[in-house]
Formats: structure tokens, C-alpha cells, sequence
């Protein structure tokens, strides 16, 4: 279970492999109706970002069919589509895990647009079609391990964090990023209560933002990003717990100070800013040691496989934090 | 004893049977989702986690209900009530220990990591308290114990007591956000052991006996 499963040589890429054919089927029908949808909205571009977008990926569609990066992906096997979009925390839509799938169908994401605020050249408010058009959608099998010590593996679909933080040309006072998901009770029910201090707010060091495996996701399994999974653009952090990776992101801000994110200002004993995975640092209510990887196993008790640092990431992120106090900078 | 009563024969062939089958209804739901009955809700795609909530919460459910015989009774007069605790303790223990049970599968019954976790997470440590503290009050249920042990049968029954608070602090602490429910089963707790309190003290100050009576009162 090293990290040597994430080194695979280009070849062995195929979606079918693990997609099975209904919704293989589905996803060509899908991407079919989004390019449709993306020509519709070509509307004149912000001058601005269009200078800062790489000039023909502006114009040219997208890659026909997304093509897994098989460098960034794993070989573990994948979640069904189901365990991936039923099992979700997701506290705007309620605090079951079952709960988002059923009430994130009053989430609208069209129209949808992106704040792009602080230490940045090209602040404004962006169209979601503005932030996807200049990148072609891969597809990443992403570990995903949440706080709780359980784990799937996810095919997301989406492009680098970095390509899209470049574009506003961040000044050198930007250290960090702040991700704000939407606030909007009315559309979000789990939002009603006082659960945790809305909206919901997460932030990367710039460096673990610009970091390639930092993935914004519009896509699963070759389809459109389920409202429960955080549509229409989240983010997942994969050598991180998964609460560091905010969904429905309605605002992105360079800071030059650390922001302060949700979990932590709610339960800073339990929560850090950092939150890398690390079976050395327990969670004070329960061990990191190991993690049930959901869907595997006997079908009643999913499988405890160990965890490794940084989620199996360490040799691509470990160097991030050379010399930090991972027990202190949990 | 003599020919039963028409109250111990409805007890005994109408209420207990309806309690019996009541209380069996929570381990009805999760075999039938574990094994995909239809027209039973599945469990979702972590059925063990699921399953666990669900004894946890019959466990304690079922704990208070324990606990609200005697109010139950002292308020209604009816005494008879009281044919019904002794189902409903063991019951409430069979549940937990089913909830421990799922608990070690989730650990995939690795031993190293139940022992480590019961020494060092603290509400795992309450949880497993209070699941021991079950054991002597089982054991000690039957007729025979009843008669055999007396007086000491009151002082090992009053076990009840830490165990439904271990137990209500034992779900407070694992929530991870919201309280509310937990809450709501303290407020409870609180509810059935005040009312001990306040009326034994109203009963002694009636009595004009020292307010600190230690007879105790399962």
C-alpha cells in the first residue's frame, strides 16, 4: 500500500475499467449536453480573464472524453457511484450521512459564479462558465479519507487547483487561499440551524494550493458533480481529511494571513488548520490508525486497512512540511 | 402462590408479549436491512456504523424506560407496573451488548485495537463501564437471586443509576456536533432522577425522619 501505486505509466487508461457501462453510457450522453450548454454560454468573455486564460484552450472545446491521469491516480479499486453519492457529509443538507442525497435537490447551480477576492491582480465575480472554460476535465482516482476514519476511492473529474489560481495572478502577499462554500439557508436546510458557524470556510498555504494534486472537481465517475457531492465545483485536497476540501465554492480570496476555517474555530482541541492525514496523530475521541474503506469487506463490516501518511501522498507532499511539528500542527 | 390473578395472567399472556415484541422491533429493522427484506429501509452503504446507532440508541432508549417504572408507578398507583422492569433491563442490556458486539466487528474484532481504545478514548471508556456494570444486574435477575440475595439485591440494583448517567454521557461525548439530542436524553435522565430525590426528601421532611435516607430505591 505504499505510494507507488500512484506511479503508473501512461497506457493503462481506461474509464471503462472502472466505470461500468450504464454509466459509461451515461457520461458520453452527459458530455454531449454540456458542450452543447458551454457553446451556449459563450458569451463575451471578462477582457481580463480571457488575457490571463491560455489563449486556445479559450476557444478549442474541451478533450472529447476526459482522459484519466494515470500519474495522479491510484489503482485501489473505486466506490460505486451509489456508496460515492449516498454516503456524504454534507451539514448544508444535514447532519445524516444519507441526508445530503436526499436534500440537496434545492440546491440551484445554474447560474452559478465564483468571487475571486483579496491578494490578487484580477479580482471580480466570475461565471462558473468563465472559471471552467480554459481547462480541459481529466479524471483523478483520488483516496478520499475523512476525519472520521472512514475512506472511499473517488474518479473525479476536474483540473489542477493551481491552473485555475494562476489565471488572477495572486500578488506575493498572497500566502494563503480561503475557499467559502455558499451560504443560502433557503436552498440549504442544514443551514437553519446553528450547527456550525455558516457559511462553511476552509484555506490552503498557497504552496499546498499550487501543489498538483490539488484538484477542483466538477465531475464524478464521467458525470456531472451530484449536488451532494458539493456542485458545481468543489475542491478535494486527496493527502488531507476530507472536511479541508470545501464544496459549492462561491468564493475564493488570497490572504496574506492564515484564515481561520470552520472545524477548527468550532473544535480547535479536535480540528487544525493543517489536517493532514497521519495515522501518528490520533483524533482525541477516536485512532487514525486505521480507516474503514467503505464498500470493501464483508458487506455488514467495511475493511480496516491501515493509514498511511499523508493518505498514501507523502512522496509527492511530505516536503511541504519539512520540519513542521505534524503533532502539533495537526 | 395459589391460582394467578386476572391481572398476572393479562400481564402475563397480553402485556409482556406486547413488550416483548415491541422491544424486539429495533433488531427486527436491522436484520431486516442488513439482509435486504423488502419493504425495510437498507442500511446504507456502512450498515455496521448504522446498525451500531441504532442498538445504541434502543440501549439507552430503553435504559430511561427502565428507570420510569417507578415514577411510572408511584404517580399511577399501579403496581403492577412493575412486572414489566425486569424485561425491560435485560432488554436494554441485551441491546448493549449487541451495540459492543458491532462495535468490536467495526474494530474488525481486532483486540489490540478495542483494548487501546477502550483505555484511551474517554467515551469508549464510559460506554464499556457501563455495559460492565449491566452484567452483575443481569446475572442477579432471576427470581432465585431476588429471594437469595435480599437487601443486596437492592444495593446491586442501584447499579441502574451510573449506568444510565455512564451511558447518556457516553452518547454526549461521541456527537460530534449536535447535541440536541443528547440533551434531550440528559434532560430526561434528569427528569426520572430528580424525581427520586425530591420525593424521597418530601417524603422524609413528611416523616419528619433526617432528610439523607439510605434506603435506596431501583
Amino acid at each position: 500500500m505504499g505510494s507507488h501505486m500512484l506511479i503508473r505509466r501512461p497506457g493503462s487508461i481506461c474509464s471503462s475499467e472502472i466505470t461500468d457501462e450504464r454509466h459509461f453510457r451515461m457520461r458520453r450522453d452527459l458530455l454531449a449536453a454540456s458542450f452543447g450548454l458551454a457553446v451556449g454560454a459563450a458569451l463575451p468573455a471578462r477582457a481580463a480573464l480571457a488575457a490571463a486564460a491560455a489563449p486556445a484552450a479559450a476557444a478549442a472545446p474541451k478533450a472529447a472524453t476526459p482522459v484519466r491521469n494515470a500519474r495522479y491516480s491510484t489503482t485501489d479499486k473505486p466506490n460505486s457511484y451509489e456508496e460515492i453519492t449516498t454516503y456524504n457529509n454534507f451539514y448544508e443538507f444535514g447532519l445524516d450521512k444519507s441526508d445530503p442525497a436526499r436534500n440537496a435537490g434545492s440546491l440551484h447551480t445554474k447560474p452559478w459564479s465564483v468571487a475571486i477576492d483579496g491578494e490578487c491582480e484580477l479580482k471580480g465575480s466570475y461565471t462558473l462558465e468563465d472559471i471552467l472554460r480554459p481547462h480541459a476535465i481529466e479524471e483523478r482516482v483520488y483516496r478520499h479519507r475523512c476525519v472520521e476514519a472512514w475512506s472511499m476511492v473517488i474518479p473525479w473529474l476536474g483540473f489542477p487547483l493551481a491552473d485555475l489560481l494562476k489565471r488572477f495572478k495572486p500578488t506575493s502577499k498572497a500566502k494563503y487561499v480561503e475557499f467559502t462554500t455558499l451560504r443560502d439557508p433557503k436552498q440549504m436546510p442544514g443551514q437553519r440551524e446553528a450547527v456550525l458557524d455558516w457559511p462553511y470556510v476552509e484555506g490552503l498555504r498557497i504552496d499546498e494550493a499550487m501543489h498538483p494534486l490539488a484538484f477542483m472537481v466538477t465531475g464524478v465517475y464521467g458525470r456531472e458533480l451530484p449536488n451532494q457531492n458539493g456542485a458545481p465545483l468543489r475542491l478535494h485536497v486527496p493527502w488531507k481529511y476530507g472536511f479541508k476540501s470545501g464544496k459549492s465554492l462561491v468564493r475564493i480570496r488570497f490572504t496574506e494571513q492564515q484564515p481561520s476555517n470552520t472545524w477548527a474555530v468550532s473544535a480547535p482541541r479536535e480540528y487544525g488548520f493543517y489536517a493532514n492525514v497521519n495515522p501518528a496523530v490520533d483524533h482525541p475521541r477516536w485512532s487514525q490508525a486505521t480507516e474503514r474503506r467503505i464498500g470493501q469487506g464483508s458487506g455488514f463490516f467495511a475493511q480496516r486497512v491501515p493509514t498511511l501518511p499523508f493518505n498514501g501522498y507523502a512522496d509527492e507532499v511530505a516536503s511541504l512540511y519539512q520540519g513542521m511539528d505534524l503533532r502539533r500542527y495537526f | 402462590m395459589g391460582k394467578a390473578s386476572p391481572v398476572e395472567l393479562r400481564y402475563r399472556w397480553l402485556y409482556k408479549p406486547l413488550l416483548h415484541l415491541a422491544c424486539l422491533v429495533p433488531l427486527a429493522w436491522c436484520i431486516g436491512g442488513a439482509t435486504g427484506l423488502p419493504h425495510v429501509p437498507g442500511l446504507g452503504v456502512e450498515p455496521a456504523r448504522k446498525v451500531l446507532g441504532i442498538l445504541g440508541h434502543t440501549a439507552l432508549n430503553l435504559l430511561l424506560c427502565t428507570l420510569a417504572i417507578t415514577p411510572l408507578r408511584q404517580l399511577s398507583g399501579n403496581a403492577q407496573l412493575l412486572r414489566l422492569r425486569r424485561t425491560l433491563g435485560l432488554y436494554a442490556f441485551a441491546y448493549a451488548g449487541l451495540h459492543f458486539t458491532d462495535y468490536m466487528g467495526i474494530q474488525g474484532f481486532s483486540l489490540r485495537a478495542i483494548i487501546a481504545d477502550i483505555a484511551k478514548r474517554p467515551y469508549i471508556t464510559l460506554g464499556f463501564t457501563a455495559l460492565v456494570l449491566l452484567v452483575p444486574m443481569a446475572v442477579t435477575s432471576t427470581n432465585g437471586m431476588i429471594r437469595r440475595l435480599r437487601t443486596r439485591w437492592r444495593k446491586i440494583h442501584w447499579l441502574i443509576y451510573p449506568v444510565a448517567v455512564l451511558g447518556t454521557w457516553h452518547y454526549w461525548w461521541q456527537v460530534k456536533k449536535d447535541i440536541r439530542e443528547p440533551l434531550l436524553y440528559a434532560a430526561i435522565l434528569a427528569l426520572l432522577l430528580g424525581w427520586r430525590i425530591v420525593r424521597r426528601q418530601l417524603l422524609h421532611r413528611r416523616a419528619g425522619l433526617p432528610q439523607l435516607g439510605k434506603e435506596p430505591q431501583p
